[in-house]
């Protein structure tokens, strides 16, 4: 069977990814080691925790907090269970190993119920965000490159005291 | 705060164990009776299709001590309004003979038992039938009416009637025979991980009833309240419109309201909470 014009440019679209403005690595071409990690910056850019620690407690953005607890974040009440509590993270995991874990949960943990928050392609009915309706175009990841690096130096300083 | 919460504890514990004791007991296993007549049963043995628990639970043992009140008494409840307006509507005349459900149905306490056993085949159409699909058989084949909006208020509510009628009677519907591949088909969807954050439903519902997702206390989604009045949206919210919101929620496309799919979700559901009380208007928050 000939391809349709249509599946070749869906294609090509979910070949190039959706990059944000910035992001040196894009959510096709992240390399993940055998444990999950992922070496190499996604933005070449040292992160910022304070904007991380914002990413994770905003609803809208990635919403960590849903799942997780961290007691450093308690003010920003209603800490989920699902997950389990990311106080003393950065002692259990390296820098590289978190990185792989919030980019996508599913290599270090396969099956996890944990979103892929740096992947773009291979959903079941993925739909345009919150609307419950099919997407316009190619799915922009959950979070950027440089919003990833962020929560991971904000990760990176959850360490016991 | 931790040493300030001690300390309240240690002070409650003095002047009042007994008192303490006795509330956190009754927190621990609340009875759902409603009206003080209508026992139901919010905790039943798994069946045996429910392999991945040992007992079934109803989404009211989840929520707050006030929404649980709510549905206690008929009075307090708001889904009842929708009841009332149903009952007005089950013998309002319809279609070119002037029929009304009341034509065929005596009156709605007649339909007492069908809520427990629906979603289930109906033999002349060759299909697995919701209550609602029911509904528009006798509206558009027997009353010769236009059939009413799968989701409309007026469905819903007359979906709420019929629930109603048989609250307290545990759910019981079959899954073998001409039901079976639907309810194949159901089970292989609440197990399918949809949407941009790739949930299932058994995620939330199997793997992690009782923990907390952000502010919302996880039930097992067991669907024998439905349809169930949400103090959130202020209205009475019917099964599918539930399933919508819960497939929305992965960020996926969802399916539509009366779908196949959904019915059979619904089936497969349904199936699940066999033992657990028709609940039907419930309250949720
Ligand atoms: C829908 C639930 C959910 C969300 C949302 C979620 N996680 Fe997780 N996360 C999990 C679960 C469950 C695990 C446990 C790993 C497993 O699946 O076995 C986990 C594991 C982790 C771990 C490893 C923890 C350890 O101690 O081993 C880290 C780090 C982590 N998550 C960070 C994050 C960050 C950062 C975000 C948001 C950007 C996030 N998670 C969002 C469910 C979630
Ligand atoms: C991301 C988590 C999540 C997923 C995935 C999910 N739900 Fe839910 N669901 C909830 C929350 C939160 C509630 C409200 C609290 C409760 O009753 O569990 C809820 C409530 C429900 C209820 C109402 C239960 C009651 O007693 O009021 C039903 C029914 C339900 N879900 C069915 C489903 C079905 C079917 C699917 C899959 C198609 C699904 N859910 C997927 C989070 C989820």
């Amino acid at each position: 069977m000939k391809p349709s014009l249509a599946v070749i440019a869906v294609t090509l679209l979910a070949a190039t990814g959706v990059r944000a403005e910035g992001d040196a690595v894009s959510p096709e071409a992240v390399v993940f080691g055998e444990r999950g990690n992922v070496e190499e910056s996604l933005t070449g850019q040292p992160g910022n925790p304070e904007a991380g620690a914002e990413v994770m407690t905003t609803k809208a953005s990635g919403n960590c907090i849903a799942c997780h607890q961290v007691t450093a974040l308690e003010s920003a009440q209603f800490l989920g269970t699902v997950g389990p509590s990311l106080d003393g993270v950065a002692d259990r995991w390296s820098e590289a190993e978190l990185r792989g874990i919030v980019a996508n949960a599913k290599m270090a943990f396969p099956d996890s119920m944990m979103p892929a928050f740096y992947k773009t392609t291979g959903f079941i009915r993925p739909g345009n965000a919150f609307t419950g309706k099919a997407p316009d175009g190619p799915l922009p990841p959950l979070l950027t490159g440089q919003q990833i690096e962020d929560v991971v130096a904000y990760l990176m300083t959850l360490r016991a005291q | 705060m931790r040493r300030q919460l001690l300390g309240a504890i240690a002070m409650a514990t003095v002047s009042g164990l007994s008192l303490a004791a006795a509330a956190l007991a009754a927190d621990e296993d609340p009875k759902l009776v409603v009206n003080g007549e209508i026992e139901m049963i919010t905790r039943a043995p798994a069946p045996e299709h429910v392999p991945n628990f040992s007992e079934v639970t109803s989404g009211w043992l989840y929520r707050t001590e006030e929404t649980q009140a709510l549905q206690m008494d008929d009075f307090e409840n708001p889904g009842m309004l929708n009841v009332e307006q149903a009952i007005a509507d089950f013998n309002a005349p319809a279609g070119p003979e002037g029929q009304s459900c009341s034509t065929c149905h005596e009156s709605p306490d007649v339909l007492r038992g069908v809520r427990a056993t629906y979603p289930k085949w109906d033999e002349e159409h060759k299909e697995v039938q919701t209550v609602e699909m029911q509904v528009n058989e006798c509206v558009t084949e027997r009353m010769k009416a236009e059939p009413w909006d799968y989701d409309g208020a007026r469905m819903v509510n007359m979906s709420a009637l019929i629930a109603s009628v048989s609250r307290g009677m545990p759910v019981n519907v079959a899954i073998d025979g001409p039901v079976a591949p639907t309810w194949e088909k159901g089970k292989e969807l609440y197990y399918t991980r949809f949407g941009q954050l790739e949930l299932s439903c058994a995620n939330c519902h199997e793997d992690h009833y009782g923990d907390m997702i952000r502010a919302d206390h996880l039930s097992q989604g067991q669907i024998n309240g439905f349809p169930a009045y949400r103090l959130q949206n202020a209205g009475l919210v019917s099964v599918h419109n539930r399933f919508k919101g819960c497939v929305r929620d992965t960020r996926a496309e969802t399916f539509a309201v009366g779908s196949p799919e959904f019915v059979a979700i619904e089936l497969y559901l349904a199936s699940r909470g066999n033992g657990l009380s028709v609940e039907g208007p419930s309250v949720r928050h």
